[in-house]
């Protein structure tokens, strides 16, 4: 699980030209995690067990962990490191060593992170642990040590029958998050956290840039209402040439 | 850089997608440049009279893994029989489409060949030895260029960015079938529940006709569905649209949705978040119709009506049938 900026924040680009400023961001919990995080809850509730959420990431994180822990997660591993380098082999390889040493039925990962969009840590992890792993999943039952999930692809979605202990990466569709109460955000600070630093490993990406896209030319309004409609499909014809 | 380049040519029942030849393609591109070969690989079932059609988009080899296990995209089996290919062939670079099983694919490759992937790529270039890749990022609010410093260069190409080329002559490549030997498998692939009547996915549409807020309940979705029908479209949503539970998220367009380009795209009542523009500003023309004035979707859409989406939507139907009528 991470923390990232809101998806409704504007990103501004550091004078380095090489990195982003999040200094007036809003950070919130990667929303395909708190998909994921919402179904571990329920997992619990159903069929008992514990809830552990991992972090890998700066001291700010904290604020993210204690919101998991308010929403339902028992305890909370978190591989301290105030810059550990963006790249998803490196994070997974420190994820899958941490991993090693955890006992786990269920692993649930975001599909990706709303900030890098890497989408490639879960897969990545499962493969270091030798476990199965079905990503984009929008659906998730257990039973009788096996899984059944609902894979989203173009056009539907394929069923994956796993078995235990197995990953999984989450879709939107997976879940809808619930809130935290404010008692509940109050007990989370109870609940341990075990700080670890987290291992370094090779990196095989270096950012040269980072640059704000193209803007479009500007574009122009046709008219108001049902009149415009003749004008558009002219000029969608002869102008944009696209039908 | 030497070795060849890997193309991973992804096929859906026994058709190649389009993001295969534009991957095979942007293969081709690179090979020149490097002076070496181009490789694909098809994995399927029925696929294998196919592969020599790769030779139009500039495949040099096809090696193709064709069995029933393999019909629908099981990860385990299509990682082991990439990573048999790739240990056996040493490509410099593997290209794969940023389609669902492209996606799953690549990581999982990279990881067992200790590199890492330059995920949903818009551009790619070799200088002097260096690949260096454009790929978006925080859904295209900003544009990364990446040096990938491992090896192989692995890079997952996203759908309609890439133009997929025909050579004249076309290449007659040679065709190689690869044993399919099922390794171990903890999970099991067992079918593909479809949405509904063989939709397009948004992401491969190239014309989407997409409803937001402003349409004002599920019911009224029905007037931009025949619209879509009319000039071969696929409907989409906004993420407000989605959240009300009006559309199913598959249809959303947006920084938690779909990322889309495709060549016309009507966002018909839609205000243009940020979220949601993000998710679009790539296509090549943008409609907007909109009742507001002030929408910001206004000022990013090559042309605008501003109108109720209810009388302009419809007049927009009509207006088409009579074009592609008269045609």
């Amino acid at each position: 699980m991470r923390r990232v900026p809101d998806t409704a924040t504007r990103i501004k680009i550091a004078p380095d030209g090489k990195s982003i400023v999040t200094s007036d961001a809003e950070f919130v919990i990667n929303p395909y995690e708190e998909y994921a995080l919402e179904q571990g809850v329920q997992l619990k509730e159903k069929h008992g067990g514990e809830v552990t959420v991992l972090t890998l990431g700066p001291e700010k994180s904290t604020s993210v962990i204690l919101k998991a822990l308010a929403l339902g997660a028992d305890r909370a591993i978190h591989l301290k490191s105030e810059n550990f380098p963006d790249d998803p082999s490196a994070v997974a390889r420190a994820i899958a060593a941490e991993l090693k040493t955890v006992e786990f039925d269920v692993l649930l990962f975001g599909k990706k992170g709303v900030d890098d969009d890497n989408q490639q840590v879960g897969p990545m992890v499962a493969e270091l642990l030798g476990i199965p792993c079905v990503t984009q999943i929008v659906k998730l039952d257990i039973s009788a040590g096996k899984a059944l999930a609902h894979r989203e692809v173009e056009g539907g979605v394929i069923v994956v029958e796993s078995a235990l202990p197995s990953a999984f990466t989450a879709e939107k569709d997976l879940t809808v998050p619930r809130y935290a109460s404010l008692r509940e955000l109050v007990a989370a600070r109870k609940k341990p956290i075990l700080v670890k630093e987290p291992q370094q490993f090779p990196c095989g990406l270096e950012i040269v840039s980072v640059q704000y896209p193209p803007p479009r030319a500007p574009g122009r309004v046709l008219g108001k209402g049902v009149e415009a409609v003749p004008i558009l499909v002219k000029v969608l014809h002869e102008e944009a040439k696209v039908i | 850089m030497q070795g060849p380049i890997l193309v991973f040519a992804e096929s859906s029942e026994t058709e190649f997608r389009k993001a295969a030849f534009e991957a095979v393609t942007e293969g081709r591109r690179l090979a020149d440049i490097s002076k070496t070969e181009v490789h694909a690989l098809c994995i399927g079932h029925r696929i294998k009279d196919r592969a020599s059609s790769l030779g139009k988009f500039g495949a040099d080899k096809v090696a193709v893994a064709d069995d029933e296990m393999l019909s629908l995209f099981q990860p385990d089996f299509y990682r082991q029989i990439a990573l048999d290919l790739a240990k056996k062939i040493h490509p410099s670079v593997i290209l794969l489409p940023a389609t669902s099983a492209g996606k799953d694919l690549a990581p999982r490759l990279a990881i067992h060949l200790n590199t890492v992937v330059a995920a949903e790529c818009t551009e790619l270039e070799i200088n002097n030895n260096e690949f260096v890749a454009t790929r978006p990022a925080y859904a295209g609010k900003v544009l990364l260029k990446v040096r990938v410093t491992g090896t192989p260069k692995v890079a997952t190409l996203r759908p309609n960015v890439f133009t997929a080329k025909e050579r004249v002559p076309p290449i007659s490549p040679l065709v190689e079938s690869l044993s399919f030997q099922k390794p171990t498998t903890r999970m099991i692939v067992k079918e593909f529940v479809t949405h509904g009547a063989k939709k397009l996915d948004l992401t491969e549409a190239t014309i989407i006709v997409s409803g937001g807020r402003g349409m004002g309940g599920p019911e009224n979705y029905k007037i931009l569905e025949d619209l879509a029908s009319v000039i071969g479209g696929v409907v989409g949503a906004s993420r407000a649209s989605v959240d009300a539970g009006w559309r199913p998220h598959s249809d959303q367009v947006g920084q938690t949705g779909r990322t889309v380009s495709p060549t016309l795209y009507i966002a018909c009542g839609i205000s243009g978040a940020i979220q949601h523009r993000v998710g679009m500003i790539n296509s090549k023309v943008i409609v907007a119709i909109n009742k507001d004035p002030e929408a910001p979707i206004f000022g990013f859409a090559d042309y605008g009506i501003v109108g109720d989406v209810f009388d302009v939507v419809p007049a927009l139907t009509q207006e088409m049938r009579k074009y592609y009528g008269k045609r």
